[in-house]
């Protein structure tokens, strides 16, 4: 059972070789149905239902409920071109409101968003890059509509 | 004066490391000055860092506002421990912390490592400068922590309350001394790749800077996960957040790195694999430090910084990394072939180990890296997170794990006792352990199923290299591959649990409501406004109960005034057998308070784990140093006597 010393280097490169090509190829199964895109009101109706997501947009004004159990809010997000309604049972995080921005990750469910997780931004120095674009857009798509 | 000092400091200090890197390329061409230079501007450059880290100190402790990054990470009414800690609660700061240990490790190899041949310590100095030269270029050019502000505002800006935690003063101090420590491998397999002195007596000097630093990074990783999970208030104690997974992964190249430099200094065997894991290691730590520092990732760690610094650190990456991966290439044909071993040996069953350290690394780096990837690509924007992970890596861990079973108890070179007798026993506590928990708790998934199948069976295979040892005899090394190998065990069956048995209740409650979680019955007691030396909070009690006495529970939500902001503080109970874990939410629009509750079983064993796995590699370290003093001794007392 003991390889010839050439021989022993080779099998080690041929592993470390598969191991390297393993590691890509689950990767890449993995990532293939796992990764969260991320979309906007306006397109998220091109996306597939009960997937993992991220919705980013502005929580619609007066659109925010709460439901009898105490824990479960029902709100709006739009960006100003489309708005999507999402349910969300647990709680917020301090600096979300109504007007402001805001990051859910869930899945489509019959044409609502559920979501399983909100992120709001912290403050201006801890705010997701994500949403900082968002707020970019938002207002451009506001000029464009005057 | 505080801040100029700490400038001065670190210019000369850079000046130095300039001065040690052209000492090397000097030496190696056969001109003057070897170690006998190079060690005095190696330990000195390490104080001056050190100094010019105390200054940023000072000012901070002082709330000294006509410093910049003073104004604008602090503020004069914060408790003095996070003015102390709130020095790395920012870039620049926690830059300045990365470069003084980097310095300071250089100091360490001058004063330590007498193993080293003199040509090798050169080198492996001149290695270290380069590694400093670029990073102290990036402090005084692109994150300057000493920079003034003229007019100093009459306040500073505050640091994040979520940093506002004793946690700052631990985690990430902690966490640099491993990520950087590993440095030194990385300074050491160059410096053998340049002057082809690859082999054991090498290993031997890197040993114990591996070792000290993945002691150091387990330490840092597991404090790190239970501040989130006490901190953040969502139940989790892993969320693979990306800068999460920036640490893990140097941990995984240096656990790996730490196996193999074991073969090559016991065995002389896996030499081109040491050198290519001990670079890979501080690539890690490098990588690690541009996914944080460089701004491109979303979170608490990642202050605000401007897309420059991103490119700096990007190109002092390329740099480095680039530059050993070239020079490995160039020098591979020149290490010798190592020792070699049959396909039952303990070397082959760390060959095992390493590959599937490896591709698990390889795994999380690939999922952390796709969403940048894929956004400079396409433009389309994702994440990734625990879904890919769980499911990708899980399984493999669970892999690895198996290979824990057997591997210790296989001999160096080749194994003569039957595999299958080597096996059987492992494999039992596996079969039965899965039967047991079918039925006895059928609901819970796959994955925690085996954690706890493949804990149960590694509680015992940890402890079996002890039997019939004389354990008076066993070498104290030993004992540390041993409580190391069963925090792994702890440390999983924490996992697992938390996975299988977590109970959760979410509900709003009025005062003296009762509501149930797990075996508990929790009642809402009272509701009451505190404040703090810099917020104000609504506190609540509630008295929990399972079966007679009760525990209080005050779970708070804060508010902070500088910077405006609100957190929630979770309150827990530990019991011996779990954690019960109190959040209160908002109020409703009826009056209610929000309450979310976790009955956690045993889910403290992941943090117990994880200090036992650090004791069990402190033990080592130890054991292994006592004995080459030992050997170093008994050697010079040979040479007196002949």
């Amino acid at each position: 059972m003991m390889a010839r010393p050439k021989h022993q280097r080779l099998v080690l490169v041929v592993l470390a070789l598969a191991a390297l090509l393993g590691a890509v190829l689950l990767a890449m199964w993995g990532l293939k149905d796992r990764a969260a895109y991320f979309y906007t009101p306006s397109d998220i109706s091109s996306a597939a239902p009960n997937r993992a997501m991220r919705l980013g947009g502005m929580v619609d004004k007066g659109s925010l409920t709460h439901d009898p159990d105490g824990v479960t809010i029902r709100f709006t997000v739009s960006d100003g071109v489309a708005r999507v309604p999402v349910t969300y049972r647990g709680i917020v995080p301090d600096l979300f409101r109504e007007g402001s921005g805001v990051v859910a990750e869930g899945s489509m469910v019959s044409g609502a968003f559920v979501a399983d997780n909100i992120l709001a931004k912290h403050d201006e120095r801890y705010m997701p890059p994500q949403m900082g674009d968002l707020a970019a857009e938002h207002r451009a798509a506001k000029t464009l509509k005057r | 004066m505080i801040a100029e000092t700490g400038l001065a400091a670190l210019w000369l200090a850079a000046a130095l490391s300039l001065l040690q890197l052209l000492l090397a390329l000097g030496y190696s061409r056969g001109a003057m000055g070897g170690p006998a230079v190079a060690r005095p501007i190696a330990i000195t450059q390490g104080v001056l860092t050190l100094l010019s880290f105390a200054m940023l100190i000072a000012a901070f402790l002082r709330t000294d506002l006509s410093v910049a990054l003073v104004a604008e990470n602090s503020h004069s009414a914060k408790p003095w421990l996070y003015k102390f800690a709130g020095a790395w609660g920012n870039h620049e700061g926690s830059m300045l912390l990365w470069v003084s240990v980097l310095a300071v490790a250089g100091a360490g190899i001058a004063l330590f490592s007498k193993s080293l041949s003199e040509r090798m310590l050169v080198a492996t100095l001149g290695a270290q400068a380069a590694i400093g030269l670029g990073f102290y270029a990036f402090l005084l050019f692109a994150s300057n922590p000493f920079a003034r502000l003229d007019p100093a505002p009459l306040e500073g800006r505050g640091l994040n309350p979520l940093l506002q935690d004793p946690g700052l003063a631990f985690h990430p101090p902690t966490l640099y001394l491993g990520y950087v420590g590993l440095s030194v491998a990385f300074s050491i397999a160059v410096a053998a790749l340049l002057t082809r002195e690859v082999g054991p007596a090498l290993a031997r000097a890197m040993q114990p800077w591996v070792l000290a630093a993945w002691i150091l990074l387990t330490l840092g990783i597991t404090a790190g996960s239970y501040w989130a999970y006490y901190e953040l208030g969502w139940g989790g104690w892993w969320f693979w957040d990306p800068v999460e997974n920036a640490s893990l992964m140097p941990w995984l190249a240096a656990t790996a790195l730490l196996h193999s430099v074991n073969v090559l200094a016991a065995r002389g065997g896996l030499r081109a694999w040491t050198m290519m894991l001990a670079v890979l290691a501080f690539s890690m730590s490098m990588v690690g430090t541009f996914l944080v520092r460089s701004g491109i990732l979303t979170s608490v760690h990642a202050f605000a910084v401007d897309p420059q610094r991103g490119t700096f650190i990007l190109v002092l990456l390329s740099l480095y990394i680039g530059g050993a991966l070239a020079l490995f290439a160039a020098r591979v044909g020149t290490i010798r072939e190592g020792a070699r071993f049959a396909i039952v040996s303990r070397e082959a069953a760390l060959v095992a180990n390493n590959l599937i350290l490896s591709v698990i690394l390889g795994i999380v780096l690939l999922g952390t890296l796709y969403p940048l990837l894929v956004e400079a690509v396409t433009g389309e924007k994702l994440s990734v997170g625990a879904p890919y992970f769980n499911a990708v890596a899980g399984p493999l861990a669970l892999i690895l794990v198996g290979f824990l079973l057997i591997g210790p108890r296989l001999r160096w070179r080749r194994d003569g006792e039957p595999l299958l007798g080597r096996i059987a026993i492992p494999a039992l506590i596996v079969v039965g352990a899965l039967l047991v928990s079918w039925i006895a708790a059928p609901q819970i998934g796959l994955l925690p199923r085996f954690g706890l199948a493949f804990a149960a069976a590694l509680a015992f295979a940890s402890i079996a290299p002890l039997f019939g040892r004389n354990l008076k005899r066993a070498p104290l090394s030993l004992w540390g591959m041993v409580l190391a190998h069963f925090g792994v065990a702890v440390a999983l069956a924490g996992m697992a649990a938390e996975s299988a048995f977590t109970q959760e209740t979410l509900a709003v409650a009025r005062i003296d409501d009762r509501l149930k979680v797990g075996p508990w019955v929790v009642r809402l007691a009272k509701l009451e406004p505190v404040a703090g030396p810099n917020w104000t909070a609504i506190e609540a009690t509630m008295r929990a109960s399972r079966g007679e006495g009760a525990v209080v529970l005050k779970p708070q939500t804060r508010t902070f005034t500088d910077p405006p902001t609100q957190t929630n503080e979770a309150a827990i109970h530990t019991g011996f057998d779990g954690q019960l874990y109190a959040v209160i939410g908002r109020q409703d629009p009826n009056g209610r308070w929000q309450v979310r509750l976790w009955w956690k079983p045993f889910v403290t064993l992941i943090w117990l784990g994880g200090v036992l796995i650090a004791l069990g590699g402190l033990l080592a370290l130890v054991g292994r140093q006592w004995r080459q003093r030992g050997v170093r001794r008994r050697r010079r007392e040979a040479e007196e006597w002949a």
